[in-house]
């Protein structure tokens, strides 16, 4: 084998020229220059990383320390007073909200809990490979569009506003946040408890439902807690289904409030009581989805890995 | 006789080939795959029930107006004219004012937080990140209104034109509402959703490739330039996207600030305008069956349809780039 | 000067006597786990030094703190000094980057820039440290190619990408893109794992042209190879450097035990 080797070391070099070590040649202009650019992007991005989480960070704050001075006990429990008048509460909100979670987990959970099963199950091949792509694309779609959605099937037809259709809309944001985590969650459980199940006997229907299920209940759960987070601040979809009311309702046929669409509203108003009030619940709403956040870090460990 | 042998034993491959491909073997088992299936067409019809109710719902716009309907400036219930080249624009304007802000900003908090944090603050960061993605758009909405609009009203908006009032995007009476307060708040939306997706996938680069760079004496900056960031490009282009197509059907955050007026198109950022899920959120309330209710419901179309491409677009492409991380082992720097 | 001429420069100075290393009471950890304990070894300039020893034993971890890869590692530290050619290299106002820069490394995995070209993976060394364009590049990368024994087989698709490549041509790739650089010390990390008899063969006798040149330190799991190609060869365990010395000598007389059974089969 014939290698070139490289240049053979020149003898025509003056003596005194530099017996440098090698590690000490940094000071030449390129290797300067490469230092700078470093630093300047060292420089900038710290920069970007400061004023973004800055903003982010001051607005969080701004609507937080807003928030936290005009709440009380009558915030949770009583209705808002007429005109703006001093007082009074979003009491019928949350209990509006609460309702049009149960409705929307009620038709969201089922339906993202069932689909996750068959992709993680049974879900090889094109078919379930379009499933999953369609309920990625499901769940970037903008969210006004599930309430134009109930407002057409609905709202028309049974000629008023009602929580069943806010429930509907919301519901169908539901469905892919739950899907994906689900067939996620199932995916992690270990090969082989289902292969002992199976091998004792058990039919596939009871493996999955007895053995793979119970053993993904957390991870389940995680994932339908945060649908329900995400939709409890939904208001799109809320502003042509739920509609929203000042006084308390559990007849789910009529207008339903919710936190965000009592938020949205008074902050619009010309009241400052009303404004107020906008920013307390901006408060309980931000708190609500931080707990929730942070529940599902804790469930899922989600500290330790990053 | 050796014929029929034949066929039968191909029948009975036949068989077997269908049992193992649906690999069952009880009643019951085919039941609860039946179960779980039913669901899962359940979920496809309502997808492409979405769809046919946008576009039989919008019929009497379309054969009315057809193409006209995205050219025409006006959305007049009161002659019965109806156009959304005003929302389209008002959309178009708001979405880009947004990624031009929100991509350079976050590109490059996501590489302070992958390369350059110090540890401890990084976890904090990243989960502060992961929050306010999370934060509904009635808050930003919220904050653009009785914050950001007041401001840009009686500060903001005055000092831009008086200091670049010769850009025709500085034109204009200073209203606090518009396009500039819509992006500004639509820029601060998509901002920790495009950290969020770039981090992850800067974080997913292979720790070999960062260094083969290390180990030719390149810079940090080296390391990111021609290892990380060729590895994370294809997702981070997904992401940018994904975060265009929430920027696009964006609803309050938008329609608590931008105006809702059907204005001329107009380059000055000072105008008031729309966007088309701000069309849709403003003139529910008023429309009345006919025309008026069709016109609102191919608005919803138009939307559906553009954040359907822009999803398909941007999935596709995060797609491609778990194919090539298959295979090459990811790491945490 | 540009700074190839710098290089250049310093290269004719140095080459005739090479690097040496010179590693004195180096200790290294991952987090709280120590994997080397008190290391003591030289390595003498312009030859082949083989470290061998069971799998888990240090190897790659002694490899990667000799040109400051180690400390790049969450939580690795490092503690002891490396003395090149009198100075050390974790001394201070010595630059990670320009350690690295001249004491080359080849990975225990190929890791080819993928998305890259096979011309652009051998020259971005070059191309960054040097600043070298045009035809020298081209040189360069022609001559890089040919000493890893690639040359000829890629010649025609220089600009299509690594990633085509075979996982033995990948690797070949990667030791022309150490030598590109063309490094004091080159380190190599079993470089020949991923190869099938013929190219180890060849990457051996290229091994053994190099040293006329560089100080070559390479992990081996292969005890013929060590014979072959190096001239002196160290032993480790469990972080420990058991016996080092002559190869004929080590592999001949051993002087510990545990050697004698390591280099006779009868563990490891
Ligand atoms: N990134 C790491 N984090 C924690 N421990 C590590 C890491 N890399 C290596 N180790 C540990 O350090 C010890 C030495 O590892 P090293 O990779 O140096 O072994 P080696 O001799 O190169 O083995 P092999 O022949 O298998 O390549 C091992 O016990 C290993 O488990
Ligand atoms: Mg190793």
């Amino acid at each position: 084998m014939s290698v070139p080797m490289p240049t053979s070391p020149s003898s025509t070099l003056q003596s005194g020229e530099s017996h440098l070590h090698p590690f000490l040649t940094t000071r030449s202009s390129l290797n300067l220059r490469r230092r700078l650019v470093n630093a300047l992007v060292v420089l900038s991005t710290t920069l970007a990383a400061l004023f973004a989480a800055g903003l982010l960070i001051y607005l969080l704050y701004y609507v937080l320390s807003q928030g936290l001075r005009y709440i009380d006990l009558d915030f949770f429990t009583q209705l808002p007073t007429p005109n703006g008048e001093p007082g009074g509460g979003m009491g019928e909100a949350f209990q509006g909200s609460l309702i049009l979670i149960a409705l929307a987990s009620l038709m969201g959970v089922p339906l993202g809990l069932f689909t996750g099963i068959y992709l993680a199950e049974f879900g090889r091949g094109p078919f379930a490979q379009g499933v999953r792509f369609l309920v990625d694309v499901l769940n970037g779609i903008p969210t006004i569009i599930f309430g134009l959605l109930a407002w057409v099937l609905i709202v028309i037809p049974m000629q008023t506003f009602s929580g069943l259709a806010g429930g509907f809309a919301l519901g169908m944001i539901m469905i892919p946040i739950v899907t994906r985590t689900s067939e996620d969650v199932l995916r992690l459980v270990p090969r082989e408890l289902r292969e002992a199940s199976l091998a004792l006997g058990a039919t596939e229907a009871r493996t999955i439902l007895q053995v793979v299920l119970p053993a993904a209940r957390n991870g389940i759960i995680t994932g339908v807690v945060l649908a329900m987070a995400r939709v409890a601040g939904e208001t799109a979809p809320l502003l042509m289904t739920a509609f929203g009311t000042t006084f308390w309702n559990t007849d789910v046929t009529q207008p339903m409030d919710a936190l965000p669409l009592r938020i949205f509203q008074f902050t619009l108003s010309p009241y400052q009581q009303q404004v107020n009030q906008a920013y307390a619940g901006a408060f309980v709403l931000i708190v609500l989805i931080l707990l929730a956040s942070l529940a599902v870090r804790l469930a899922t460990g989600g500290f330790k890995q990053r | 006789m050796s014929q029929e042998r034949v066929s039968l034993s191909k029948a009975r491959q036949q068989w077997v080939g269908w049992q193992r491909m649906l690999r069952v073997q009880r009643p019951g088992d085919l039941f609860f795959r039946g179960i779980t299936l039913l669901f899962v067409l359940i979920v496809l019809g309502l997808v492409a029930g979405t769809a046919w109710i946008l576009i039989s719902n919008s019929l009497p716009t379309i054969r009315r107006f057809g193409f006209s309907f995205l050219t025409n400036k006006a959305f007049d219930p009161v002659h019965d004219v109806y156009g959304v080249l005003p929302a389209i624009f008002g959309t178009l304007m708001t979405s880009a004012f947004a990624l031009i802000f929100a991509v350079p900003l976050g590109l490059g908090a996501s590489i302070f937080l992958v390369d350059f944090c110090p540890r401890p603050l990084r976890l904090i960061l990243a989960f502060l990140i992961d929050l306010l993605a999370a934060i509904p758009s009635v808050i930003y909405g919220l904050w653009g209104f009785l914050v950001l609009a007041p401001w840009l009203h009686n500060a903001g908006e005055p000092w831009l034109q008086q200091h670049l009032g010769f850009l025709p995007l500085f034109t204009g009476q200073p209203e606090g509402v518009g396009y500039l307060g819509a992006g500004i708040v639509l820029t601060m939306m998509i901002l920790p959703l495009i950290i969020s997706v770039s981090r992850e996938v800067m974080l997913v680069t292979p720790i070999a490739q960062r260094e083969a760079l290390l180990a030719l004496g390149a810079t940090r900056w080296e390391v990111i330039r021609h290892a990380v960031l060729p590895f994370a490009r294809v997702g981070i282009l997904g992401g940018v996207i994904l975060a265009l197509g929430r920027a696009l059907g964006e609803t309050m955050a938008v329609t608590m600030i931008i105006g809702n007026q059907a204005n001329e198109p107009s380059l000055s950022l000072f105008t008031p305008g729309y966007t088309l899920a701000s069309v849709i959120a403003n003139q529910f309330g008023e429309a009345t069956p006919g025309l008026f209710l069709s016109a609102i419901i191919e608005a919803g179309l138009i939307l559906f349809i553009i954040t359907l491409i822009t999803n398909i677009l941007a999935r596709w492409l995060i797609a491609s780039l778990q194919r090539q991380a298959q295979g090459s082992r990811g790491g945490r720097p | 000067m540009d700074q190839a001429t710098v290089e250049q420069t310093n290269r004719s100075v140095l080459r005739p006597m090479g690097m040496s290393l010179s590693i004195e009471q180096l200790n290294a950890w991952y987090g709280r786990k120590q994997a080397l304990f008190d290391i003591n070894l030289t390595v003498p300039p312009l030859s082949v030094t083989a470290l061998i020893g069971p799998s888990g034993c240090g190897k790659s971890t002694l490899v990667r703190c000799l040109n400051r890869l180690h400390e790049t590692i969450p939580g690795a530290r490092v503690e002891g000094r490396v003395i090149a050619n009198g100075l050390d290299i974790y001394g201070r106002g010595i630059r990670p980057m320009n350690v690295r820069r001249h004491i080359g490394m080849v990975f225990q995995q190929p890791n080819p820039l993928p998305t890259r070209s096979i011309f652009e993976n051998v020259a971005i060394g070059p191309r960054l440290n040097l600043g070298l364009r045009g035809s020298r590049l081209k040189e360069l990368v022609e001559r890089s190619l040919q000493q890893a024994a690639l040359w000829e087989e890629v010649k025609d698709r220089l600009h299509s990408p690594a990633i085509s490549l075979s996982g033995g041509q990948q690797q070949r790739l990667c030791i022309a893109r150490a030598l590109a650089l063309e490094p004091e010390v080159l380190l190599m990390d079993e470089p020949c794992s991923a190869l099938d008899p013929i190219s180890t063969l060849q990457v051996e006798e290229l091994i053994t042209y190099l040293k006329r040149q560089y100080t070559i330190v390479v992990v081996t799991h292969n005890m013929q190879q060590a014979a072959r190609i190096a001239d002196r060869t160290a032993f480790f365990l469990q972080g420990h450097l058991v016996e080092e010395g002559e190869t004929q000598q080590l592999f001949t007389h051993p002087r510990k035990k545990e050697t004698e059974d390591y280099i006779s089969g009868r563990f490891g």
